[in-house]
C-alpha cells in the first residue's frame, strides 16, 4: 500500500519536502516504517530521538498502520 | 487566524498574528476567580552566548491543539482550576516578541501556579510545535540534535 508521510521541523529537511510516499507491506507497523525511512534517509539516526504519529495521536513501534491512515513524523518537539 | 478551540471552559488558539496578554486574562476572569496565573514566554536575543537574529514556528495544527486539549484536561482533573487559555504563535517571531501565552484561572492561587506550571512543561515536551532558531551565520532546529 503506499502511504503519504507528512513530515514536520527538522525531519521536513531531511525529506527535502513536507509530504513523501512509501510503499508499505498491507500489516506493516510502525516499526516497519521506521526502518524503511531510516534506510532511505539515514540523517533520520542523527536525530536525539523522533516519533510516529497514527491520526494524530503519537503512535508505538507496533501499531499497525492502514491505508488511508494520516501518518506524521514527528522529531523532537521545541515549542513554547 | 488560526485554528482555534473552545470548550466550555476552555480555550487554545494557534496564530499567525501577535498575542495579546491583556485579551488572555480577560478571557479566563470570571467573578469566581480569586487569582490568575499568566505565562508569556518571549524570544530571547541569545542561546548559549549566541545572538539569535529571529525563531520561526512551525506546528502540526491538528494534533497540536489536540495534545493541548489533552494537557488541560489534565490540568483541569489534577487542580481545582476555573478556565484555562493557551495561545501559541507559529511563523516568524522577532525578539522581544510573545510565542506563548498560558493563562489559569482559580478560586485560589496554588492551584493557579500548579496548573501554569504543569501545562506549560508538558506543552513543551508533547506538543507537535518546532522552533528554528536563525542566527548571524546560519540556523538550526531547536532540540533535533543530541
Amino acid at each position: 500500500m503506499k502511504i503519504n508521510i507528512l513530515a514536520f521541523g527538522i525531519a521536513k529537511d531531511i525529506f527535502g519536502s513536507p509530504e513523501v510516499t512509501i510503499d508499505l507491506a498491507n500489516d506493516a507497523t510502525v516499526s516497519n516504517l521506521k526502518y524503511l525511512l531510516e534506510h532511505q534517509y539515514p540523517r533520520l539516526n542523527h536525530l536525539a530521538t523522533y516519533m510516529v504519529a497514527v491520526n494524530n495521536e503519537y503512535a508505538l513501534d507496533g501499531d499497525n498502520i492502514h491505508e488511508r491512515d494520516e501518518i506524521a513524523i514527528i522529531p523532537p518537539v521545541s515549542g513554547g | 487566524m488560526g485554528k482555534k478551540q473552545i470548550i466550555l471552559n476552555t480555550e487554545i488558539k494557534l496564530s499567525v498574528s501577535t498575542l495579546n496578554v491583556q485579551d488572555c486574562v480577560d478571557w479566563v476572569m470570571s467573578p469566581e476567580t480569586g487569582g490568575i496565573d499568566v505565562f508569556v514566554g518571549t524570544v530571547r536575543n541569545a542561546t548559549k552566548g549566541k545572538g539569535v537574529v529571529r525563531l520561526e514556528f512551525e506546528a502540526y495544527e491538528k494534533m497540536a491543539v489536540s495534545e493541548m486539549k489533552k494537557i488541560t484536561q489534565q490540568a483541569f482533573a489534577k487542580w481545582p482550576v476555573q478556565k484555562i487559555l493557551i495561545h501559541h504563535r507559529t511563523g516568524v517571531l522577532q525578539i522581544g516578541e510573545i510565542p506563548v501565552i498560558i493563562a489559569v484561572s482559580a478560586a485560589h492561587r496554588d492551584a493557579a501556579f500548579d496548573a501554569c506550571r504543569y501545562i506549560i512543561d508538558t506543552l513543551k515536551q508533547t506538543v507537535p510545535i518546532w522552533k528554528k532558531e536563525i542566527f548571524e551565520d546560519g540556523e538550526v532546529w531547536v532540540a533535533a540534535h543530541p
